[in-house]
């Protein structure tokens, strides 16, 4: 049996908004196991967000157990999620989020700068293998300004697998991105999903979810389908595109 | 998260805004440097004044005329007469504690050799004046016991004197120049002493036989004043004491009635000088503090601006694992560093600036050890003090805000 990464079960968070209680999740429950690369679909307000923002630990779930690589995030002190966001966790945003005026290698290694077991020659050597994961190899010293969006995101990419994480999550990664990107951005995850990375993918966009082999998708903060597809080849897209 | 990381990403953010980083820097530069430069140049004034003192003697005792009060207004000491030669005599043969003593004049007169001339200061003492007042002789000789009884027309002339009314090369040893209307003879001259603390020439002076200055020149039969020497600095309040118990017998004033004399030592001037240089000092050190605090507030000022400018880096940080902590050092490591490049800077430019000062007002430079550490101290102690609350501020974002922040 394949080893489960992210274990999640009957999951709530409810908000306090004013006097009123926001049920963001209803008692969400599905894992996902190592090598699979799964899509969450939604709608806004559908909870996705709030979804992925407990599976990255930024936040805490109301109820229901969650349990990454193994270990359960309850009961965690915020340094104790900081430490599994570092180790097990890699995040891309829709934005990007690179560090302006630091150049892409800098960027790649900071995931590692707050990782004290890894000494800097390690860091940078690290980086520069992410880099090359990415295909960026001759883009190292340039910083983000002097690199086309897809080349940011491809960045954002390599810092995320720089910590060599369980899983990898991605928030609308190509959200800001125009379809011919996205498509070459897929691709890449597709790559990483095939060197064995397990990929979770939020998005609302039905298009870049056929590119995944498995969607779940939720609705007013429950699971409404939760389906295996033959995933679409993003390389083969693009081809189609180009034509 | 090691320490040196820590000072690595904190420098790299700050080059990321050199020109802002630099601005901030500047208002801890002007606050240290001129904390340096007042307290250096406070040193500086203190060592000239005590090097002054006792250039003039510090166990120099005067003894002058008390001023005279009329129905409650004092009319200075011009006409008072209470001073005479035989009380010079009679502290010479009785106070113990006093090395040398001597009356005193002085006048001002037009002193002209040929087609020279200058309006010059006299002093008129006896053999002992310039032991008292520690002139030394460049060339020549003293007067003598016998001039003293002559009412000898000689001289003793200082250095300015000697420029003023001699060519170069000229030695005015044995010259004959004219004081006022009477032909003297220079029998000396004086090696240069300087300006004195309150800018005065102590070369613009022609030291006679007080004989000669009192009849020839004055005609009074009182004396200026009485200068001595204290045997020792130690025993100089001694010698004040003794010089009061005798005069007062001498001049017979009743216990109780006040002095028609006073008595004056060189360390209580020296008290006098340093405590107004000493308060201007501290007031102006006190002035250079308050830019330090500005200084300080700048800093505070821009460190929240750019955690506020920085949320998103905030929150990218802490997502991919940074600990509050290590957000709050890296940004109170930016003001610390800010605040003690600047200090670095600062203490530069202030021992420069105390230098270029302490050159120009002709006072011994002085490098005050304790000010440029205090001055150290109080950068990173403002670094931290002033850095705190911001970065305390960030590193209490919430990750999931702060990544959405725009």
């Amino acid at each position: 049996m394949t080893k489960a990464i992210l274990q999640i079960e009957n999951l709530t968070r409810v908000f306090q908004v004013g006097a009123e209680q926001v049920h963001a999740l209803k008692g969400v429950t599905f894992s996902i196991e190592k090598g699979e690369f799964v899509s969450i679909m939604g709608s806004s307000g559908s909870g996705k967000s709030t979804l992925l923002n407990i599976m990255g630990c930024l936040d805490t779930p109301t109820s229901g157990e969650y349990l990454i690589d193994g270990v359960s995030v309850r009961e965690r002190t915020k340094n104790e999620l900081a430490d599994i966001r570092n180790r097990k966790i890699g995040f891309v945003f829709q934005s990007y989020n690179l560090l302006a005026r630091t150049t892409a290698l800098e960027n790649v290694e900071l995931p590692l700068i707050y990782n004290n077991k890894v000494s800097s020659r390690e860091r940078r050597e690290r980086a520069q293998y992410a880099l090359e994961m990415v295909g960026l190899t001759d883009r190292m010293s340039h910083t983000p300004n002097q690199l086309s969006g897809g080349q940011q995101q491809r960045v954002a990419i390599a810092r995320a697998i720089v910590n060599d994480p369980v899983i990898i999550l991605a928030d609308e990664a190509t959200g800001n991105l125009d379809t011919k990107t996205s498509y070459e951005i897929m691709s890449l995850f597709q790559e990483l999903n095939e060197k064995g990375k397990t990929i979770a993918f939020v998005t609302h966009e039905t298009d870049i979810a056929t590119f995944t082999s498995r969607v779940i998708t939720l609705r007013d903060g429950n699971i409404i389908s939760d389906n295996i597809n033959e995933a679409k080849s993003a390389i083969i897209a693009l081809e189609e595109f180009c034509k | 998260m090691n320490i040196l990381n820590l000072i690595k990403i904190a420098y790299k953010s700050l080059m990321r805004n050199k020109m802002r980083a630099f601005l901030t820097m500047l208002g801890i530069v002007i606050g240290i440097s001129s904390v340096i430069t007042m307290v250096g140049v406070g040193e500086s004034s203190q060592a000239s004044i005590n090097n002054q003192v006792s250039q003039m003697g510090t166990n120099l005792i005067m003894v002058h005329r008390a001023r005279m009060r009329e129905r409650g207004v004092s009319t200075g000491r011009d006409n008072v007469q209470s001073l005479k030669v035989k009380d010079v005599d009679l502290l010479a043969k009785n106070a113990k504690y006093l090395s040398a003593v001597s009356p005193v004049f002085n006048a001002n007169a037009q002193i002209i050799n040929g087609n020279y001339n200058w309006s010059g200061s006299i002093m008129g003492g006896n053999t002992d004046l310039m032991e008292i007042r520690k002139f030394e002789l460049a060339t020549g000789s003293n007067f003598t016991e016998e001039d003293i009884k002559k009412y000898s027309k000689v001289a003793l002339i200082g250095h300015t004197i000697v420029e003023e009314l001699f060519d170069e090369n000229v030695d005015p040893i044995g010259k004959t120049i004219r004081v006022g209307n009477m032909p003297v003879k220079v029998i000396g001259t004086l090696k240069p002493k300087g300006e004195n603390q309150m800018g005065e020439d102590q070369d613009d002076i022609l030291i006679m036989p007080y004989t000669t200055v009192q009849k020839r020149i004055l005609g009074i039969d009182f004396i200026h004043m009485i200068m001595g020497s204290a045997v020792s600095e130690e025993l100089a309040d001694k010698a004040v004491e003794e010089i009061e118990t005798l005069l007062r017998a001498s001049h017979k004033i009743k216990d109780g009635a006040a002095d028609d004399f006073e008595v004056r030592t060189q360390a209580e001037m020296l008290e006098m000088m340093s405590s107004i240089s000493g308060m201007m000092t501290t007031l102006l050190t006190a002035i250079a503090a308050i830019s330090l605090i500005v200084g300080g507030i700048g800093i505070m000022n821009i460190m929240y601006v750019t955690v506020t400018e920085r949320t998103k880096e905030i929150g990218l940080r802490m997502s991919i694992g940074a600990h509050n902590s290590s957000i709050l050092l890296q940004f109170l490591c930016e003001s610390v560093i800010l605040s003690l490049i600047g200090g670095l800077i600062g203490i530069i430019l202030g021992l420069l600036l105390s230098y270029v000062i302490s050159i120009v007002q002709g006072m011994p430079f002085i490098v005050s050890t304790s000010a440029v550490v205090l001055s150290f101290v109080v950068c990173a102690a403002t670094g931290i003090f002033f850095g705190w609350y911001p970065a305390k501020k960030a590193a209490s974002l919430d990750p999931i805000n702060a990544l959405r922040y725009e």
